[in-house]
């Protein structure tokens, strides 16, 4: 079953590669690799649940001077919402990428970027995760300017030059450590490192890259221009995947290694870093005019909210409340990434249908497409952190671990954000209510608009009702 | 997975798929959309009879789903319960037929009939909520229901409406979340057992158990239009008649109304809310608001704000009888949450008819209209009779065991006032429209006859449902005492609440 | 010697220093990122100097494969870099 971690890194990247060499049936070696890897992840999953975690040895070399993949509950999750996003996201790219010129660029750089994913989530030394870290930004820089526009290349480039700053301090601290440590395998990190000036200068280095790539405000910057200009089902790729495979990181630094070393000083940074992302992102995407800007400035507040956990982490002691607070953590997570790539799916059927993404003018557009609207709600109740969705659930672990812990600031900041976003959110709906007739026909779902539609609906209700084995699989730890 | 599990969830269900069914329909499906609607309705009545009948016989009915380690959502029936989830079901039925009459040939049909239904399914699991846990999921799904119900016509008003209840409620919501959240982490699931769990507590608890009485009443107090947070209601009168029925006859005024009385009987217990002193603050609020609205309806011309803002006085009877100690209080109290439902809805449908037939809105249009319209008029005499508290129509009863029960309570000195003043009020402000409606001569043309006189005033759709929600009106006045009746159901719940 | 090895390392650091603050403050494209592929060279160089075990051992090999993949990375992504700005800057000639 160990297999399972290599194949998920194999599939994707002879996808790539098979694209390459054959684009004339790039579209359906795309399409079967997605389903392929998709399948992997649920078996991976499965086995996760069963088996408890799981570790494979390439080559047979074992850590210390091999490459070694694991996967835990959290990794494992987090690589079936990638799988998830992936798929419907590629569905999707075949239909938005009309000309055959675009999509011979589109799927090497598209499966070679979920190959970066995978293997950053199995990455079990910091070595390998520099290597996927750079990988992961240089394919999503890529697909962020397919396309050929100047505010895309101007953005992507922005990007570029920010990734290639928080990857050079991410390695600088990984130097250290080495220096340090003597070793790079996280396992063995999370048993040596104590506190001390190494310790504390390599967390500060690599929380600093890290950061600038996830976008945490004040280093978010540069993400609203680049997922605003990107294609739309690159953009959902951007917000819900790549910026998170950046958090993923902070957290098993925070989490695991570093965790002897983390003061509440330091995580109450981080919870005020989000705080800020959560107000100011929400209210950015409050004055956004255009959809895709909206949904960027969304992606730096969620992201903020995700940061909130970390004061709550580190204040609670092991055990019960901690465990809970921490699938809270995951579960909001995964909900963002699926209710986000819901989100610029929709925005991308409503952007090629009325050649623009102007909020103040979608009324007619919204009219035409009751279902993208409809997805467009879930996804946006997802956003706000209402019932039935998984973020509520996330957000009432967010609120208990407040009030448990007395830190009342960051319940406040939660309420002030969920307010704020359901003001966004409600001012795109109001559009959606318009003189025009309702369709003579009955509500026809077209191919382009299910893959949104599903990913919306799994966000808003599926998660929410059956979340509960996230808390089961988060206890498998490694 | 038995019958008495799967009960609740069909219940919810008999109204929540027919609903999302519609949504797929071609707008020109009048047929379909009505026997899908009336199927779920007739279908939902039947579940809920049964429903009764199990409660009676003090049968289990319960429904349990895990969503979090800690967080179930449960569906449990008891006699409150039972109550609210009889009441939505026979307005839903009869507000249905009402809807496709007032709506015929209206754009956007098969959206509001879907949400309708959306919204009464969150109603039923919201009576049904056997946790507050579920009670605020369910409290949340109904405000995105009825948001696009009030938002249906699109106009640039309608707009600004649903975009004041939309931070009306949610801001409320956000309140209820952070009391609900705080109660849980202090006391774990705070399930809906009769006579309350938090008074187990020890007394280092109780200032944050007042702080969190406070919260979740605000919540709570922003659907049930207590005064201060009771702004959106006037404003949310640009929803089409059969939606203002819904609103402030079952849906979410009353959820408002209903999640109080949980909270101070099935979560704190009323003994232990009057040992915090709790019980004071409320029943101020509470009079603060039934004088308030009635002295704001005064001075409205328009015929729907005017019944809005009546609601606001009305729907605290029901937080008043919370606020009074002791059995009797509690009967006045809860037995008002029916009694003001139907008598509530009958005069919007009565208002909804004469704007649909005669486009009148405005109060001082409506002379002589009891000549051209008798029967609507007629239903609309008899529900204003009872709000004022005439007998024998159901306000009656009501006001009769809210003024014992002080007696009893010994706060006669300042409840009695506050029910007189009301009854002054209402009749201030009701009896000069039947003065105008029966004895005044009609002006030369009405300000816009839809439907010109025919064999029936107006539609048939349009006609029956007031009629019928009058004589249930009368009914549960005159045959008060009958078994079954809203009384007698009311007098059950407390004796279950005070365990007598 | 052991105290070359710390002179080196240090270097590295101020390199490195040199390197990020043009990098954050440069006032032209180009010069953002060579003062990126400086900070580069200079991780390299910390590097290079943690991989020195003394005199009588060979050099840990971990380090110098990091910094081969460093180097490697730092091109690709400069390459990029190069060509996407060459690309803006014949799109804002034409236009």
């Amino acid at each position: 079953m160990a297999d399972t971690l290599v194949w998920l890194v194999a599939l994707p990247l002879t996808g790539a590669v098979a694209t390459l060499l054959l684009p004339r049936q790039a579209n359906m070696i795309a399409i079967g690799s997605a389903v392929a890897t998709a399948v992997t992840a649920g078996v991976l999953v499965h086995a996760v649940s069963a088996q408890g975690a799981l570790h494979y040895a390439i080559g047979g070399w074992h850590a210390g001077l091999g490459i070694a993949l694991r996967a835990d509950g959290l990794s494992a999750l987090l690589l079936l919402m990638t799988a998830l996003v992936m798929l419907a996201a590629t569905t999707y790219a075949g239909a938005y990428f009309s000309s055959a010129g675009q999509r011979r660029q589109l799927w090497p750089l598209w499966l070679l970027l979920w190959t970066s994913l995978n293997a950053l989530l199995l990455a079990g030394d910091l070595f390998n995760l520099y290597v996927t870290l750079e990988l992961l930004g240089l394919s999503a820089v890529a697909l962020a300017c397919l396309g050929g526009k100047t505010a895309a290349i101007r953005a992507a480039l922005r990007y570029l030059l920010v990734g290639l700053l928080g990857s050079m301090m991410f390695l600088a601290g990984v130097s250290l450590i080495y220096a340090g440590y003597g070793t790079l395998d996280m396992a063995m990190l999370t048993a040596a490192v104590g506190p001390g000036p190494v310790a504390w200068t390599a967390l500060a280095l690599m929380t600093a890259g890290l950061l600038l790539k996830a976008a945490l405000f004040p280093l978010h910057f540069w993400l609203p221009p680049a997922h605003a200009s990107a294609p739309a089902p690159v953009s959902a790729v951007l917000s819900a995947l790549v910026v998170k495979a950046a958090f993923y990181l902070v957290l098993r630094l925070w989490l695991e290694v570093f965790a002897a070393v983390i003061t509440p000083a330091a995580a109450s940074l981080l919870g005020a870093l989000g705080a800020g992302a959560v107000l100011w992102g929400s209210w950015q995407a409050l004055q956004a005019e255009r959809l895709k800007l909206l949904a960027a400035y969304s992606t730096v507040a969620q992201l903020g909210y995700l940061f909130l956990f970390f004061p709550l982490l580190q204040a609670l002691p092991p055990g019960p409340a901690r465990d809970l607070a921490a699938g809270g953590l995951v579960i909001l997570a995964l909900t963002h990434g699926l209710a986000k790539a819901g989100l610029f799916l929709a925005i991308g059927v409503i952007q090629q249908r009325a050649g623009h993404d102007t909020i103040r003018e979608l009324g007619g557009t919204a009219q035409q497409l009751p279902a993208t609207t409809f997805a467009i709600a879930l996804a946006g109740v997802a956003l706000i952190g209402l019932p039935p969705s998984g973020a509520f659930l996330g957000k009432w672990q967010l609120l208990a671990g407040a009030v448990t812990t007395g830190q009342w600031l960051w319940l406040v900041i939660t309420v002030i954000g969920s307010l704020l976003a359901a003001a966004y959110i409600f001012r795109v709906l109001g559009h959606a209510f318009g003189h025009q007739p309702y369709p003579g026909r009955p509500v026809t779902v077209a191919r382009e608009e299910w893959p949104a539609l599903l990913l919306a609906a799994s966000a808003a209700v599926l998660l929410g009702l059956a979340g509960l084995p996230v808390w089961g699989l988060m206890e498998i730890r490694l | 997975m038995n019958w008495n599990t799967w009960l609740p969830v069909l219940v919810v269900a008999s109204s929540l798929l027919p609903g999302l069914i519609i949504f797929f329909l071609r707008e020109g499906s009048h047929r379909l959309r009505t026997v899908l609607n009336m199927a779920g309705a007739v279908l939902k009545l039947a579940l809920v009879g049964q429903l009764i009948w199990g409660v009676f016989h003090e049968q289990v009915y319960e429904s349990r789903w895990t969503l979090a380690p800690g967080l179930d959502l449960v569906l449990h029936a008891d006699t409150l319960s039972v109550l609210f989830v009889a009441l939505s079901t026979v307005l839903w039925l009869v507000t249905t037929v009402y809807a496709i009459g007032y709506l015929e040939n209206s754009p956007h049909r098969s959206r509001f009939f879907g949400f309708f239904s959306l919204c009464v399914s969150a109603t039923v699991g919201l009576a049904l909520a056997g946790n507050l846990f579920t009670f605020v999921i369910f409290y949340e799904l109904l405000t995105l229901a009825t948001y696009p119900l009030v938002a249906h016509r699109g106009t640039p008003e309608a707009m600004r409406g649903a975009r004041i209840y939309l931070t009306y409620t949610l801001g409320g919501g956000m309140l209820l979340l952070i009391g609900t959240v705080w109660l849980h982490v202090l006391a774990g699931p705070a399930v809906f057992v009769e006579g309350g769990t938090l008074h187990r507590l020890p007394e280092q608890y109780h200032p944050q158990l007042k702080m969190i009485f406070l919260l979740l009443i605000a919540g709570l107090g922003v659907k049930a239009a207590l005064v201060p947070l009771h702004g959106w209601l006037p404003q949310a009168m640009v929803a089409p008649a059969p939606v203002s029925a819904l609103l402030h006859a079952v849906a979410v005024v009353k959820a408002g109304a209903f999640g109080i009385v949980r909270v101070v009987y099935d979560v704190y217990g009323v003994n232990f809310t009057d040992q915090l002193g709790l019980l004071g603050i409320l029943g101020v609020v509470a009079a603060v608001t039934i004088i308030y609205g009635s002295v704001r309806a005064l001075y409205q011309d328009n015929l729907k704000k005017r019944l809005a803002w009546s609601t606001v006085s009305q729907v605290s009877y029901i937080a008043l009888g919370t606020a009074i100690l002791g059995p009797v209080g509690t009967v006045g109290g809860i037995v008002h949450l029916v009694h003001q439902g139907i008598m509530k809805i009958t005069l919007f449908f009565t208002a909804g008819n004469y704007a649909e037939t005669l486009g009148i809105h405005k109060v001082s249009e409506m002379n002589g209209v009891g000549r051209r319209m008798p029967a609507t008029t007629l239903a609309f005499t008899v529900a204003a009779l009872g709000m004022i508290g005439i007998p024998p129509v159901a306000g009656f009863v009501s006001k009769w065991y809210l003024g014992l029960g002080a007696l009893e309570a010994g706060m006669a000195a300042w409840v009695m006032p506050v029910l007189l003043a009301s009854s002054v009020l209402n009749a201030a402000y009701f009896l000069p429209i039947l003065h105008r409606a029966w004895f005044r001569d009609p002006a030369p043309a009405w300000p816009a006859e839809h439907l010109p006189a025919a064999r029936l005033e107006t539609h048939a759709a349009l006609l029956w449902p007031p009629v019928v929600t009058a004589t249930l009106a009368l009914a549960a006045g005159l045959l008060a005492a009958a078994p079954y009746s809203p009384l007698e159901w009311a007098s059950l719940i407390a004796q279950r609440e005070y365990g007598l | 010697m052991l105290t070359a090895q710390w002179l080196y390392g240090l270097a590295g650091c101020l390199v490195t220093g040199i390197g990020l603050g043009n990098a954050l403050l440069g006032s032209s494209l180009l010069k953002r990122v060579l003062a990126i592929n400086v900070m580069g060279a200079g991780v390299f160089m910390m590097l290079i100097a943690v991989a020195y075990r003394g005199p009588d051992l060979a050099p840990d090999p971990v380090p110098h494969a990091l910094v081969l993949t460093g180097i490697v990375v730092a091109v690709s992504a400069t390459a990029l870099a190069l060509a996407l700005a060459r690309r803006l800057d014949r799109e804002q000639d034409d236009g």
